[in-house]
């Protein structure tokens, strides 16, 4: 019996599969062995070489995955290049956090576009007047109002954060491709939080009776404008895998922490409907 | 106690119920700061024994219970199972932590600091129980976790240490991603992940702000260890020996 070609012939049929199998993983991974050999981080062609030759063929799902981070964090980077140069950041901390999380979101720009030629796919290209910032009217001051800005930025990250954990599933078959995703994904809340904490220090637009904090409680976004509330609703589960979190075995935590303890996914199809409004 | 009362009303309600759940034993313990080696995992056996009100004053059953007696050894098992109970080792750790900041507060501690780590241990004790719940009769027993080389007096050492756990609990969670065989489990883990960033970046911001995220590398991304890396670090603050030579490594 040829394991191998049964593997092999699934695949080919049904890429899904990898969804509903979690032995396909583990079954991959021993066939291809390559788990772990290599720091994604340090090498990402070297890594993308391995893949494409373990995989024989480029995975179009993995590459789609990519691609669809890669939209996000050029949508992100060019905000950031626009905003740095607005001249409205305060000079100091708020000019030198701006300009670290751009450079981050430029390294994110190049490492996925690496990672994707590398699997042999065709990485998408965005420039800064592929994108509208305003989202056709709905912020119209956002490279003049620092508190529009601000809250802009915050959005992105907090969704990026939820789009990439919506992925996480979908690039499960290639540990290197989760681990860079997580990585990534991290990143993005640390982000999210900083924008926050900037936010909170310079009081800025957040509504009458929210506390702006690091996390995200319930599905409050901390900004006075419901245009954002897509990219928080859901956010207020305090059930994960059927466990109330609330008052869990006894001890006190109440429907807020319980939320914010626990980030949750969005679709691809939830982050593009979002993020639709900002391409010009 | 002097702490209590320079914060607002809404948070003194929720640090009541919680403080309450810690062993007074260890709280009385560790006034005298000389404790080498605090059992915190293990205060629900404490609270049984000391405290019956913690489950009659929610009117809650204690749902995933049994009692996590503190053990001088635990086997975190193969598998999913086996990183589960990783993970679940990391949350006693942190939660362990946070409820010693909390309950014996350094001295200056802004009102925010107290407003960030006690929802920083309240997220920590629900990530904790909730690891408890979801791994029912397979998790490990409490951890003897040893906290005598910080000083819970100091804000530096505090907040050095938080930073440390925060970060370490990123890359722990970063790297234990690709261990995970069922997909389910990998969502459960990158929506705590996040929030363990979260966390990081909040206590760096405290300590020196700006410094969010001083710890990514050249392609800008978070640090990602191996359990076993993981486990040596952590181990500096466990005295329970843990067995993680059957956790999957690919």
């Amino acid at each position: 019996m040829n394991f191998s070609n049964i593997l092999n012939d699934i695949e080919t049929q049904d890429t899904e599969v990898y969804k509903r199998l979690d032995t396909r993983r583990k079954a991959m991974k021993n066939l291809l062995n390559f788990s772990g050999k290599v720091s994604l981080a340090s090498l990402p062609i070297a890594v993308g070489g391995m893949l494409k030759k373990a995989y024989g063929s480029p995975t179009s799902a993995i590459t789609d995955v990519l691609n669809f981070a890669l939209t996000l964090e050029y949508l992100e980077w060019y905000f950031y290049i626009e905003a740095v140069d607005s001249g409205i950041i305060p000079a100091g901390a708020a000019t030198e956090a701006l300009i670290t999380i751009r450079d981050h979101e430029a390294a994110h720009v190049s490492f996925l576009t690496t990672v994707i030629n590398s699997l042999g796919g065709t990485p998408v290209t965005f420039t800064s007047s592929s994108f509208d910032y305003t989202a056709h009217g709905t912020f119209p001051t956002v490279f003049t109002n620092y508190g529009v800005l601000l809250a802009v930025a915050q959005t992105f990250e907090d969704t990026g954060v939820r789009a990439y954990k919506g992925q996480a599933g979908n690039v499960a078959s290639s540990d290197e491709i989760l681990n860079a995703a997580l990585r990534i994904q991290s990143v993005e809340a640390r982000h999210a939080a900083h924008l926050r904490e900037m936010r909170r220090r310079a009081d800025l637009l957040v509504p009458a009776g929210v506390l702006l904090q690091p996390w995200i409680t319930l599905s409050q976004s901390g900004i006075a404008t419901p245009a954002v509330d897509a990219s928080y609703a859901g956010e207020e589960l305090t059930t994960q895998a059927g466990v109330n979190i609330v008052n869990i075995n006894g001890f006190a935590i109440a429907a807020e922490e319980a939320s914010e303890a626990f980030d949750e996914p969005l679709t691809k199809d939830q982050v593009l409907a979002i993020v639709a409004p900002f391409f010009a | 106690m002097q702490q209590i009362e320079k914060v607002p009303i809404y948070e003194v309600e929720t640090d009541k119920a919680v403080r309450s759940s810690v062993s007074r034993r260890n709280f009385l313990n560790y006034a005298g700061i000389s404790a080498a080696a605090l059992v915190f995992a293990s205060c629900k056996k404490d609270i049984s024994d000391s405290y019956d009100g913690i489950n009659d004053q929610n009117g809650t059953a204690n749902v995933g219970s049994g009692h996590d007696k503190p053990k001088p050894v635990v086997n975190l098992g193969s598998g999913d199972i086996g990183i589960l109970n990783y993970a679940y080792a990391l949350e006693q750790l942190e939660a362990a932590f946070y409820t010693q900041v909390i309950s014996t507060p350094y001295g200056g501690i802004s009102s925010k600091e107290m407003e960030y780590l006690k929802d920083i241990r309240d997220h920590e004790i629900a990530h904790r129980e909730f690891f408890k719940n979801v791994l029912g009769n397979k998790r490990i027993g409490g951890l003897i976790v040893n906290f005598s080389n910080i000083d819970f007096a100091s804000r530096a050492s505090v907040l050095g240490t938080a930073r440390a756990f925060e970060d370490l609990g990123v890359s722990a969670y970063n790297g234990a991603g690709e261990l995970l065989e069922n997909l389910n489990y990998l969502l459960l883990a990158g929506k705590i992940v996040s929030v363990e960033a979260r966390h990081a970046a909040a206590i760096r911001d405290l300590l020196d702000y700006g410094s969010f995220a001083d710890n990514v590398d050249a392609n800008a991304l978070d640090v990602s260890r191996k359990p076993s890396e993981v486990l040596s670090i952590a181990g500096g603050f466990i005295d329970t020996k843990i067995i993680s030579n059957n956790l999957p490594t690919s």
